[in-house]
């Protein structure tokens, strides 16, 4: 059961072979066992999750159903959800009972999908290590010494130690395809817009965008025909037709072109990386793809930029958190003034701070043109050079990140070394384009190796057949972590 | 420009983070290095380049006037540290 | 040695839309506490804004009605700054792409002397959206501030001036045209005790012809009477420190009322960096041409068209077309009684400004409650004009038509109010008073012109108050001279 796909999970919950409650409790167990050696989630609510599943049979027995009808998800802890917990991550809301559900919540409850609970993440979704939650690490179920990756950490994972059958993430910079990529799950960022962000704790909301994160291509494409869809009450959202994402998985790859961009392979580029990386590009030429050596010349800079934009942004979205009206306020403070600097300097972490100061700093008087308006105006050539390179390709591939996943505390006090490891998905988010990450293979040290698939705007559905023809071809998406058995 | 110790303490300041001067000096030595990072930047030729603030070239979708929204006070409330006659209380305003 | 004295004004009108700015929470007045406060209001994790169209409407109605340049793509920013009624920690507000760009308003300023006006133009330097912050309430919470936020979002548009106006008269002059300007297109409802048209004023003072002084920015006034005072008590402060021999800060202060003084706020101001960046939640705002075409056909003809049209087309004086302009509703009122009697614009005018004004004020109404119709007013006008009615019959017919309503001509039938106009039966009477008073008449003759008054007097009072005057004087003249 633990190892079927979301299609076959739904066709034995509609034959009766297992009703969603049993299922939920099958993982609600599994939780139980292992959370407490990976940290995966923040909130676990038996009650609210199986009184879902229980309606879900209800929903099930009246075949009024829907693909994910009784499914347990994980959601990532930066979604509001009516009556749980919600704390992305920080002490700041350690205590916040959301009283509103997220547009992809409702999605999700719509469906009669079941909230499995609330996933770890860094402290506002700033990290890529998941090291920065307050709550704790996650460790990566492939090893328990190694970062599961950040900012979905618990997400992905809660998904590749079959703590869930499918999981919600948000990516800002990387955050869905990094720990995909580090923990040997699937994991797709669409392109900004096409998922509301209504209800998604805001990072840098520019850039933020939500996806689903899962084992496979198709996994994936059932749970974004889900979350998907235009919400009046996001102004970025997009009015478009609804897609099904699953209409071309079966596609066959013929013609293909894989533009591979010379950047993504350079200086940096760890050697197992690399070779499983190469060894998936082959696999895709037997499937009939052609490659083309493409340059996206000005990717180097998409760090420094997004080490502008995002605090900048972020400085100014997590202003809201000043212990007023919800959320964290110190008990003890002599005026409004000390207040709001004590809840502030105690609610937040590290990190979170850190980006603040830099965001503050960006925007502040004299220093706006030279930071601020020059990212933003490299912000444009980045997205450029993607737009020249989708002239001469349908898809492009690389690895989404240098190394494997590092080992706890390995890059702790080195913030510099930390941002580095997303430096081939972050250009993705300036650009505003989907992204994706699917197993490719593993190190020699046993870790799980992602490859990086982008696509053009709007081109979620050609990434999924994509992704769908190679897993149908290789068995990494199947692996499994050993010491995950209860 | 290279940033200052007491940019720190302003910037702090300025985003109302309580900062004792040993936290100070840490965020200095780290933003000095974060700032390294981003200096590549500044050396772009940018001009004649429109800033991209949004990642869509797309107008504003504009909402109907009208009144969806009716009183939650006390679901909103409850997450509130301190209240009293439904107003939120903070320590005293001086202006 | 002179000083002159040198204000701009930055005006915050509150929009009259159902919903706020970015949510769709009511924006009425009055709600208990953080009832009409959503959760986009509050700033609740995840929230995000989305415009409301009557707001950009009313932005580009104002735009249109002061001559100004309405963007095509404007931009929201966030002004970031810390305070309790701030719920997101920024206000979004527009900062580098306003929706509205220059423009001017023509005002009309009183001199000392009474009924005397000047005309100036004060410059728009250009007017934003923006949303309202919410209100700190700071009594009887033993040494806390309560904060309700049910006005936080409510949409705003600030009408910012050019330094142009010279006296607390000039100001006061423009702020009252913008309010009449304002309430006249729709935009706003006027209402300067509940806060719906707040002023800030920038005062400066500085010699004839020499570079700006220093300003000092007066916060939050929030009625005339209060922006003249505020102005004037600051302006000579300014000027007796400068004279002192001291020099002047840029601050901003709060005037306090009870005493009639400014005076700088206790907050500090180092954290004046407001950090404005373009708000990535909210896309720019396309306007096209269509769509201010279209507002453009919705706008009324502005006061100033009128009061140009009054002087020039029907006559009047600035002053009484300016009074006749004073609202909307004056203006429609008086179009309306006119159209009864097209030629007779000075008695229309002297009547509304007159007795139906003075009615009003004793019985505290204005103009929209008045019980009298134009179409009665004006039908009753008719009839002096055509001299069916005296100017006196003509105050019993009001007083009538005030108190019991009815149509002019029945009141003036059944009441017997009709003026006599036949020439014959005037001789008759006047041949009569000529014969019964020979001493008067030789006393007439021999150069008294003054005992004319009493022939009149015995006139008016043989014809019971029905003759018409100008008649009878003719007549008498006539006849007394022989």
């Amino acid at each position: 059961m633990l190892n079927s796909s979301l299609l076959q999970l739904g066709a034995a919950l509609r034959s009766k072979e297992i009703s969603s409650v049993e299922l939920t409790q099958l993982y609600l167990h599994r939780i139980t066992a292992l959370n407490s050696k990976l940290n995966a989630y923040i909130t676990v609510n038996e009650e609210m999750s199986l009184a879902q599943a229980r309606a879900a049979d209800v929903q099930l027995a009246q075949s009024k159903t829907h693909a994910l009808t009784g499914i347990p998800v994980a959601q990532k802890d930066i979604f509001c959800a009516m009556g749980w917990r919600t704390t992305c991550g920080s002490k700041m809301l350690s205590d916040f009972i959301a009283p509103y559900d997220a547009h992809v919540i409702e999605q999700f409850n719509r469906v009669g999908a079941v909230n499995l609970g609330k996933t770890n993440m860094d402290e506002f979704a700033m990290g890529s290590s998941n090291e920065t939650s307050h709550f704790g690490n996650v460790k990566n179920p492939w090893n328990n010494n190694a970062v599961p990756g950040g900012s979905s950490g618990g997400s992905a994972a809660a998904v590749s130690a079959h703590l869930c059958a499918a999981a919600t993430g948000t990516d800002t910079g990387g955050s869905i395809r990094q720990p995909a990529a580090l923990c040997g799950i699937s994991g797709l960022k669409p392109t900004y817009g096409v998922v509301s962000r209504y209800g998604m704790i805001a990072f840098a909301s520019s850039l933020d965008q939500a996806g689903p994160m899962a084992r496979s291509a198709e996994d994936l494409a059932l749970l974004l025909n889900v979350m998907a869809g235009f919400d009046e009450r996001d102004s970025t959202s997009l009015q478009r037709e609804t897609e099904d994402y699953t209409r071309d998985l079966n596609k066959p790859l013929n013609g293909l072109r894989i533009g591979l961009p010379k950047e993504f392979f350079a200086a940096g580029l760890s050697a197992d990386v690399a070779q499983a990386i190469e060894a998936s590009i082959a696999e895709y030429k037997k499937l009939g793809a052609t490659v083309i050596d493409i340059s996206l010349p000005n990717s180097r800079l998409s760090i420094p930029v997004y080490y502008v934009l995002a605090p900048a942004e972020a400085s100014s979205n997590l202003s809201r958190y000043d212990g007023v009206r919800y959320g964290y306020r110190t008990p003890e403070y002599t005026n409004l003034a000390d207040m709001y600097e004590k809840s502030r300097a105690q609610g937040f972490g590290e990190e979170v701070k850190r980006r603040i100061m830099i965001g503050t700093y960006v925007l502040s008087h004299g220093y706006y043109d030279a930071y601020y308006l020059q990212a933003q105006k490299i912000r444009r050539l980045i997205a450029q050079d993607f737009v020249e390179a989708f002239k001469q390709c349908d898809v492009i591939m690389g690895p989404t990140t240098p190394t494997t996943a590092f080992n706890l505390a390995e890059k702790n006090d080195d913030p510099v070394q930390m941002y580095l490891s997303d430096i081939y998905t972050i250009a993705v988010n300036l650009a505003g384009l989907p992204g994706m990450s699917i197993p490719a293979g593993f190190s020699g040290n046993g870790l799980p190796v992602g490859l990086q698939i982008i696509g053009n705007y709007f081109d979620e559905a050609r990434m999924l057949n994509v992704a769908h023809q190679y897993q149908q071809v290789t068995d990494w998406h199947t692996r499994t972590p050993q010491h995950i058995e209860v | 420009m290279s940033l200052s110790i007491n940019d720190v303490y302003k910037v702090a300041r300025l985003a109302r983070l309580g900062m004792t001067e040993q936290e100070a000096q840490t965020a200095h030595a780290q933003l000095l290095n974060i700032f390294g990072l981003i200096a590549e930047m500044q050396a772009v030729d940018t001009n004649g380049i429109t800033p991209m603030s949004h990642a869509q070239d797309i107008s504003q979708r504009l909402r109907e006037d009208r009144v969806t929204e009716h009183n939650q006070r006390e679901l909103f409330q409850a997450a509130a540290p301190q209240i009293k006659k439904g107003l939120y209380l903070v320590p005293q305003v001086i202006e | 040695m002179q000083w002159e004295i040198v204000i701009g004004l930055e005006v915050h009108t509150q929009l009259s839309t159902s919903s706020k700015i970015f949510s769709g929470a009511s924006t009425a007045f009055g709600a208990e506490p953080n009832t009409q406060a959503c959760a986009v209001d509050l700033a609740l994790p995840g929230v995000l804004p989305v415009l409301n169209r009557g707001a950009v409407e009313r932005a580009i109605k104002f735009g249109l009605a002061v001559g100004a340049h309405i963007a095509p793509r404007s931009v929201f920013s966030r002004k970031n700054y810390f305070y309790p009624d701030l719920p997101k920690g920024y206000q979004i507000s527009q900062f580098d792409l306003p929706i509205v760009g220059q423009g001017s308003l023509t005002i009309q300023v009183p001199t000392t002397t009474a009924g005397q006006t000047y005309k100036k133009m004060v410059r728009l330097t250009r007017a934003h959206l923006e949303e309202d912050a919410g209100k700190s309430l700071h009594e009887d919470f033993h040494g806390m501030t309560g904060i309700d936020l049910n006005r936080a979002g409510t949409p705003l548009l600030e009408i910012v001036s050019e330094p142009d106006m010279r006296s607390a008269a000039e100001a006061v002059a423009y702020a009252k045209m913008l309010h009449t300007l304002v309430r006249w297109i729709g935009i706003c409802d006027g209402n300067m005790q509940e806060g719906s048209f707040r002023c800030d004023a920038n005062v400066s003072v500085r010699r004839p012809g020499a570079e700006l002084g220093t300003r000092r920015e007066i916060k939050n006034l929030n009625s005339f009477r209060f922006l003249q005072q505020a102005i004037e008590y600051e302006a000579q402060w300014q000027i007796d420190t400068l004279e002192n021999g001291g020099t002047i800060q840029q601050a901003t202060v709060l005037f306090n009322a009870d005493i009639g003084e400014t005076r700088a706020m206790r907050s500090k101001e180092d954290a004046h960096d407001y950090r404005y960046f373009p708000d990535p939640d909210l896309l720019p705002l396309a306007i096209d041409h269509e769509w201010i075409e279209q507002i453009r056909g919705t706008l009324p003809e502005l006061p100033l068209s009128k009061q140009t049209r009054y002087v020039a087309d029907l006559g009047l004086s600035v002053y009484d077309a300016d009074t006749l302009t004073s609202s909307r509703e004056m203006a429609d009122f008086f179009e309306a009684a006119l159209n009864e009697v097209p030629k007779e614009a000075k008695l229309c005018a002297n009547w509304l400004m007159g007795d139906v004004s003075a009615s009003l004020n004793r019985e505290d109404r204005d103009i929209t409650q008045c019980p009298i119709s134009p179409a009665q007013l004006g039908g009753m006008l008719k009839r002096i004009a055509d001299g069916t009615i005296s100017n006196a019959a003509a105050k019993e017919v009001f007083k009538i038509l005030w108190n019991e309503g009815g149509t002019p001509d029945t009141i003036i039938e059944t009441k017997g109010l009709k003026q006599m106009s036949d020439v014959g039966a005037m001789e008759a009477m006047v041949d009569e008073i000529i014969a019964a008073n020979p001493m008067q008449v030789a006393e007439y003759r021999s150069g008294k012109e003054k005992v004319f008054g009493f022939f009149v007097g015995l006139a008016m009072k043989a014809s019971k108050g029905k003759a018409n005057p100008a008649q009878m004087n003719e007549i008498l003249k006539r006849k007394l001279a022989g």
